[in-house]
């Protein structure tokens, strides 16, 4: 009966982990090298990196991605990356004021003639967002609605995981080759067309253990491949269709290059330490009280075992006469 | 307990001038203070007292999220994540009733299990255990009522699915779906209604509570003996001791365990017990790949989604609703079903070895729940590929091979010589989770329909202790045991 209630217990861990995954054919996102500072019951966020991943979302992925749930003041609060015990209050913050001013909005309260002006953000403002709608999003990329940001890393099964290894994880150079097909048009002409392959046997990502991926991915126009994206590429594989590799194609191509931005606390901008400090921002911006619920996460199970030691002292002082 | 004279005696002028007119201080006394609870009881008969404080956490953290929540399309979703930002707290408030209701659903299920398992279902018990049903029901209930609120992608769709199932019920079903939804699809007057249900249900459940604990308090607890409390008073001392301070401390204890469980969920792993799908507001036109309920209800959707065949008129859609209400509805009938006279499983060896397996049932139906249906779990041969194309007769024919290399050869050959030609996967036959959730839904339904009635007359049970007080008596690990009087 003991095995039965270790086979059964097994079970149920097994099937609880099971029910809060379910992702489809994507490989699994991986960590930056040296993990994540914020893993952990007492992991904290490294200020530094989300302050830098906060210039590289201004730079790079507020062209076509909003934030619409945080406010400018959220970067000087408690817990946010630009905070100074200086300025409780974060809209006195004169950095966050800075940051907010150099963004104009239009305005959501009519002037003195009723018209809406653009004027300065202020602290007190929702992030800027690139597109007024949706609609005006989809017509400037293709037709692909480049997702809020505000809770991504909690909107993705791996979390600050997934956003770093997706921007990392696009094929290099090497593994991408064109190819010219000459096809005859309707006239009689021949029509020339380019082709993206992605060799995807030769992506470093593939390198150790799986040789399965020998042949080519078909890359369609305007859309990129990318191992970590959820979704199919069976329709595009030119190979055995029983190993198509994991992943998809999503429209957003390849962001980050080496560079990209010149941090301001001179850290080398490579396309990690990008990819890992934007990963951080949105970790932050995700959860902007984690750090806090962390801490007060200490003292509360502290004081739960505490009180749970008390009561079990008392339990058997009570029962101490009693054959039970 | 019924026929237990009540021993409370006011001492205070007023407490004497309130008991002769509003005796609640009598009650609170008799119930909760001097009640006789057999001595023997282990820690599973601790979720009771640990259900009732999840009942509370949830109301009491569902009371303020309302203040703060907008139930509009619009608006549910920002409005959440507003609580999880500028609500002082709120990230504790909501974190603590999301995962709240994950705690309240396990305990329920021990809960369940301990009363399956120690025949706590059986005279004179049955109202109490059926009372038990109504509020595991009216829970299940809320818990879908509620995941609908925040409003993402889950939440839609589940509910699209739940609701789409009641539409399936035939004559009514349509006119139900329209009445739960406010329309004829799921928009701002759903999201409304369901807000308001579930700031309904709770108190309905706190309702059934009271009576589930009257109904309790009547006979007294079952024990792990299943060996019914003396009722002549020297009997009674010998078997029972006071609820307070006896169980107060043991259920106090358990409780705080519990909470320590709970609390590491909520301040360290807030969302692994959610989907991240629901992180995504609400789209009617992006279906997510897989729609999974939450980990509490998997394995009705695995019964729901076992049956893929029809019965005679009965289409496969309209008989897994019937199996899924089904396996809920069995539970209030069985007390009806247990012919056994015996109530505890340590004295019946063979319901036993049942019992483990329907527990093992009811996890390996969570899996099959949360799983892809037509996932293969153990593959019977490998894959092959079929190259289809057209013969020189202008047929369809086909040609299967192991290998990808001569696949691809006869493909392009017969595309060079101008045919039409394709390669497809087929897929070996396997044991999928269908095929599981199917022997499993068969193995649910025969537990109570087919094993508890029939062992009840054929199993010969061990033999009972003769009371409580023997069955204590020397089973305690100290050498010499004290009198317990």
């Amino acid at each position: 009966m003991k095995f039965m209630r270790f086979i059964s217990a097994g079970l149920g861990a097994a099937a609880l982990a099971l029910s809060a995954q379910a992702a489809g054919g994507a490989k699994h996102p991986h960590a930056p090298e040296g993990g994540w500072d914020f893993q952990g019951p007492l992991g904290e966020l490294d200020m530094d990196s989300v302050q830098r991943g906060y210039q590289v979302y201004r730079e790079v992925c507020a062209s076509c991605h909003s934030m619409r749930l945080l406010h400018y003041r959220n970067l000087g609060e408690p817990g946010g990356p630009f905070y100074d015990p200086e300025y409780p209050n974060a809209n006195d913050n004169p950095l966050v004021k800075a940051f907010a001013a150099q963004d104009e909005i239009l305005s959501t309260e009519p002037n003195d003639v009723g018209d809406y002006d653009y004027r300065p953000a202020r602290t007190s403002d929702p992030f800027k967002s690139p597109y007024p709608n949706e609609q005006a999003a989809r017509a400037a990329n293709g037709g692909a609605y480049p997702p809020d940001l505000s809770v991504i890393t909690k909107a993705r099964a791996g979390g600050a995981s997934y956003i770093y290894s997706l921007l990392v994880g696009y094929p290099e150079e090497a593994a991408i080759a064109t190819d010219t097909i000459e096809t005859e048009g309707e006239d009689g002409e021949t029509v020339t067309e380019q082709q993206t392959l992605i060799e995807v046997g030769e992506m470093a990502v593939f390198e150790h253990g799986d040789s399965h991926y020998e042949g080519e991915l078909v890359q369609p126009v305007g859309q990129y491949y990318n191992p970590y994206f959820a979704g199919d590429t069976t329709p595009q594989w030119q190979g055995d269709p029983r190993h198509a590799p994991p992943g998809g194609f999503l429209a957003m191509p390849p962001q980050l290059t080496p560079g990209r931005v010149e941090y301001l606390d001179g850290t080398e901008a490579t396309v990690s330490q990008m990819a890992e400090d934007v990963a951080a921002f949105l970790q932050w911006a995700g959860e902007p009280k984690q750090t806090q619920r962390k801490s007060t996460g200490l003292a509360a199970m502290i004081y739960l075992a505490i009180l749970a030691v008390l009561l079990w002292f008392s339990f058997h002082r009570i029962w101490r006469k009693v054959d039970h | 307990m019924s026929g237990h004279p009540s021993t409370y005696e006011p001492k205070t002028g007023f407490t004497k001038w309130l008991d002769s007119r509003l005796p609640i201080v009598r009650l609170a006394y008799d119930s909760f203070v001097d009640f006789p609870t057999p001595k023997n009881l282990n820690y599973w008969y601790t979720f009771g007292g640990i259900l009732a404080v999840c009942l509370m956490t949830q109301i009491l953290t569902g009371v303020v999220l309302a203040m703060h929540y907008t139930p509009t399309v619009d608006g549910a979703f920002a409005s959440v994540e507003r609580i999880m930002r500028d609500v002082p707290f709120g990230w504790l408030i909501r974190y603590i009733h999301a995962n709240g209701a994950s705690m309240f659903f396990l305990a329920v299920y021990i809960h369940m299990f301990r009363g399956l398992y120690y025949g706590s279902y059986k005279a004179p018990r049955e109202i109490l255990w059926i009372l038990g049903c109504v509020i595991f029901f009216l829970m299940m209930g809320t818990a879908f009522l509620g995941y609908v609120l925040p409003w993402g992608q889950m939440s839609y769709h589940g509910a699209n699915v739940i609701t789409g199932l009641i539409g399936a019920l035939p004559v009514v079903g349509d006119s139900i779906k329209a009445w739960l939804m406010g329309g004829p699809s799921i928009g701002n007057q759903t999201i409304q209604r369901f807000f308001s249900l579930h700031y309904l249900l709770p108190f309905m459940i706190a309702g059934v509570v009271i009576l589930h604990i009257w109904a309790l308090h009547v006979p007294g607890n079952n024990n792990p003996t299943g060996v019914e409390a003396r009722k002549d008073p020297e009997g009674l001392k010998k078997d029972t001791v006071p609820f307070h301070p006896y169980y107060t401390v043991k259920d106090a204890f358990a409780i705080v365990v519990f909470l320590l469980i709970f609390a590491a969920f909520v301040f360290y792993m807030p969302n692994v017990l959610g989907h991240a799908d629901n992180y995504i507001e609400a789209n009617p036109l992006v279906t997510p790949a897989h729609i999974v309920p939450e980990w509490y209800l998997l394995p009705f959707y695995a019964i729901l989604r076992a049956i893929t065949f029809d019965i005679g008129p009965i289409d496969a859609k309209l008989l897994g609703v019937i199996a899924m209400f089904g396996s809920i509805a069995i539970l209030f009938v069985l007390p009806w079903l247990d012919t056994s006279k015996v109530k505890s499983m340590r004295y019946r060896p063979v319901a036993r070895q049942f019992f483990f397996g329907f527990v093992v049932a009811g996890l390996l139906l969570g899996w099959c729940g949360a799983s892809n249906p037509d996932d293969p779990i153990i593959p019977m041969g490998s894959d092959k590929l079929v190259v289809s194309y057209t013969d020189a007769n202008g047929n369809e024919a086909t040609q299967t091979y192991d290998e990808y290399e001569p696949a691809a050869t006869f493909r392009d050959q017969k595309v060079e010589e101008g045919v039409d030609a394709s390669i497809a996967v087929q897929k070996a036959p396997a044991f999928r989770f269908v095929h599981l959730a199917q022997i499993l839904t068969l193995y649910y339904f025969a537990y109570f329909l087919v094993i508890l009635p029939l062992l009840g007359l054929r199993e010969k049970p061990k033999d009972e202790p003769t009371s409580i007080h023997k069955a204590v008596l020397g089973s305690h690990d100290r050498a010499a045991p004290a009198p317990a009087e």
